[in-house]
């Protein structure tokens, strides 16, 4: 039925130092399914494996067993053909780079002209409420103003599919609300799909389509919770339908914490 | 800028001025002895008087700490770009690279001397590089190396090449290990170019203007020629500050770094 998927994860499995002493089965049996421009969550305990998902998806880890395709490829091409874009909890600047710079690493990867891309580092830093910083070096940055650079890196060329691990971790809430309407805003302006890892459960019931929860030790999906709020607005944080996906989750957590 | 720059420079230059002064007036207020401790006024006269074998001496140990510290530079980032390529070399060399460095590697000037002979200029250049090589060496490695892994793994989703990973991220990292390493081993140089001439080797050079003119009692003399030697070792210090601030810019625009750097330097 579904002619391309954005992301496929059939049976995958990931042990780290297999046959080691340190051996550590992190994730297993993992199938999951996402649909180009939908916008899933994953939530777990800490340790259940979220970050180690999102970075079989990048291609920055080899599943052990399974196979994770990408836009009907493997996730290794994908990977070549620059599908992704990533953010990590750490904001990951380069402290060599002033903010604009960094803004425009990805897109100097990517052969854009010079005119081109500090054209679109200025509307990134925009975006992100930073306009008049393009001229700092990211040390210059408070943690909060750094990962808002590090988003607007992650989001400036635009890809097919943004994987996101605790983005707005290191945010005040005010600061988190404000980039969680800005990240909707752009994901229904580009049409981009979004996997994204938080802990916060009102986070993750506010921004996804389907919420995700993983059990640990090792890693598999508990439950796939749909959420159905319609257009986000600032509204939707009040609105009781929003509480009561957030207490489906809350209680898919307390399961899983329980162990079953 | 200027203004701060201004402020920085008075305190450590009027703590030597009234250091020299003080220096004077001790000598003559407490008579002491010549051979013990000569006076800042009879050793800038020396300086004159000998003026001729003085800058000779200085140009010839100069040219060897210069040229052993160059090399020693080239070799020892050349092989920490070599490790960095080949990680299990890097595994093997590092820890023995360490331990060499925590020998003291002067005290092989004379075996230098045998292998290379004792009248050319081989030898103690060969102990000036073997001085700077290590913690060159070892540093640019570290910062080839050391870098987060996050930083690897953004690059990596950009499908960037282990070329452009060293280019853009590895490189810029390494500069700050390595600027720290130049300013240690500059310095260090004419050590060590000095400490080796000790041993021995023609007569025209600091260390060896240092032990005749002490061995005659000509202590003011010797004093002129440590100054010649501490000028030319504050001069390459001053040179590898300098490559540092214009290599690492992004570290001069951030207060944390200048105050971990440069304890004294205060704001
Ligand atoms: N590179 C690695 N080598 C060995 N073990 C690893 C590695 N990365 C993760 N693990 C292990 O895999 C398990 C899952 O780790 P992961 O980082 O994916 O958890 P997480 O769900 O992201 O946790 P958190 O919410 O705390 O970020 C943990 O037990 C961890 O110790
Ligand atoms: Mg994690």
């Amino acid at each position: 039925m579904s002619d391309e998927l954005a992301v496929s994860i059939n049976g995958a499995d990931k042990v780290f130092n297999q046959g080691e002493a340190d051996e550590v089965a992190a994730l297993s049996g993992i199938d999951l399914d996402i649909q180009p421009g939908e916008f899933v969550s994953l939530i777990g305990p800490s340790g259940c494996g979220k970050s180690t998902l999102l970075r079989l998806i990048g291609d920055l880890l080899e599943p052990t067993a399974g196979e994770v395709t990408v836009f009907g490829k493997s996730a290794h091409e994908a990977r070549m053909d620059q599908d992704y874009g990533m953010v990590f909890q750490h904001a990951g600047l380069f402290d060599w780079r002033k903010v604009s710079a960094n803004i425009e690493l990805p897109l100097e990867l990517r052969g854009w002209s010079k005119a081109d891309r500090s054209t679109r580092s200025q509307e990134m830093l925009d975006l992100v409420k930073l306009p008049d910083f393009g001229g700092h070096y990211p040390r210059q940055l408070s943690g909060g103003m750094q990962q808002r650079v590090s988003i607007a890196r992650a989001l400036s060329f635009e890809p097919k599919l943004l994987l996101m691990d605790e983005p707005f971790g290191a945010l005040d809430e005010m600061t988190r609300e404000h980039m969680q309407i800005e990240l909707l805003r752009i994901w229904e302006e580009t049409g981009t799909t979004v996997v994204f890892v938080t802990h916060s459960i009102p986070e993750s019931a506010f921004l996804s389509n389907r919420v995700v929860v993983l059990s640990p030790r090792p890693g598999r999906v508990h439950s796939i919770i749909d959420v159905d709020l319609g257009k986000r607005t600032e509204e939707t944080r009040e609105d009781p339908a929003f509480f009561a996906t957030a207490t489906e989750i809350r209680e898919a957590l307390r399961s899983v914490e329980v162990g079953q | 800028m200027t203004r701060p720059r201004w402020a920085a420079v008075w305190p450590p230059l009027s703590v030597g001025v009234g250091g020299l002064v003080l220096w004077e007036l001790a000598i003559i207020i407490f008579d002491i002895k010549e051979f013990l401790l000569p006076k800042p006024s009879s050793i800038v006269e020396e300086l004159f008087a000998e003026w001729a074998v003085l800058r000779h001496a200085g140009w010839e140990t100069g040219r060897i700490a210069f040229s052993g510290l160059v090399l020693g530079v080239i070799a020892g980032v050349t092989l920490a770009f070599v490790t960095n390529r080949f990680r299990s070399l890097n595994e093997g060399l590092t820890p023995l690279a360490v331990a060499v460095n925590a020998t003291p590697i002067v005290a092989l000037a004379p075996i230098f001397n045998a292998w290379f002979g004792i009248t050319g200029v081989v030898s103690n250049q060969a102990v000036v590089m073997a001085v700077v090589f290590f913690p060159v060496f070892i540093n640019t490695a570290k910062g080839l190396t050391e870098v987060h892994p996050d930083e690897i793994e953004l690059m990596r989703s950009y499908a960037a090449s282990e070329w452009t990973i060293l280019r853009e991220v590895r490189i810029p990292n390494a500069l700050p290990f390595f600027a720290n390493a130049l300013r240690v081993v500059a310095p260090l140089s004419v050590i060590a170019a000095i400490v080796a001439e000790y041993f021995g080797g023609p007569q025209d050079r600091i260390g060896n203007v240092i032990t005749s003119n002490a061995a005659f009692a000509r202590y003011d003399v010797a004093w002129a020629a440590i100054a010649v030697a501490s000028a030319f070792g504050l001069a390459l210090f001053a040179g590898a500050v300098l490559i540092e601030r214009l290599s690492t810019p992004w570290r001069m625009a951030t207060q944390v770094e200048i105050i971990n750097n440069k304890p004294g330097r205060g704001k």
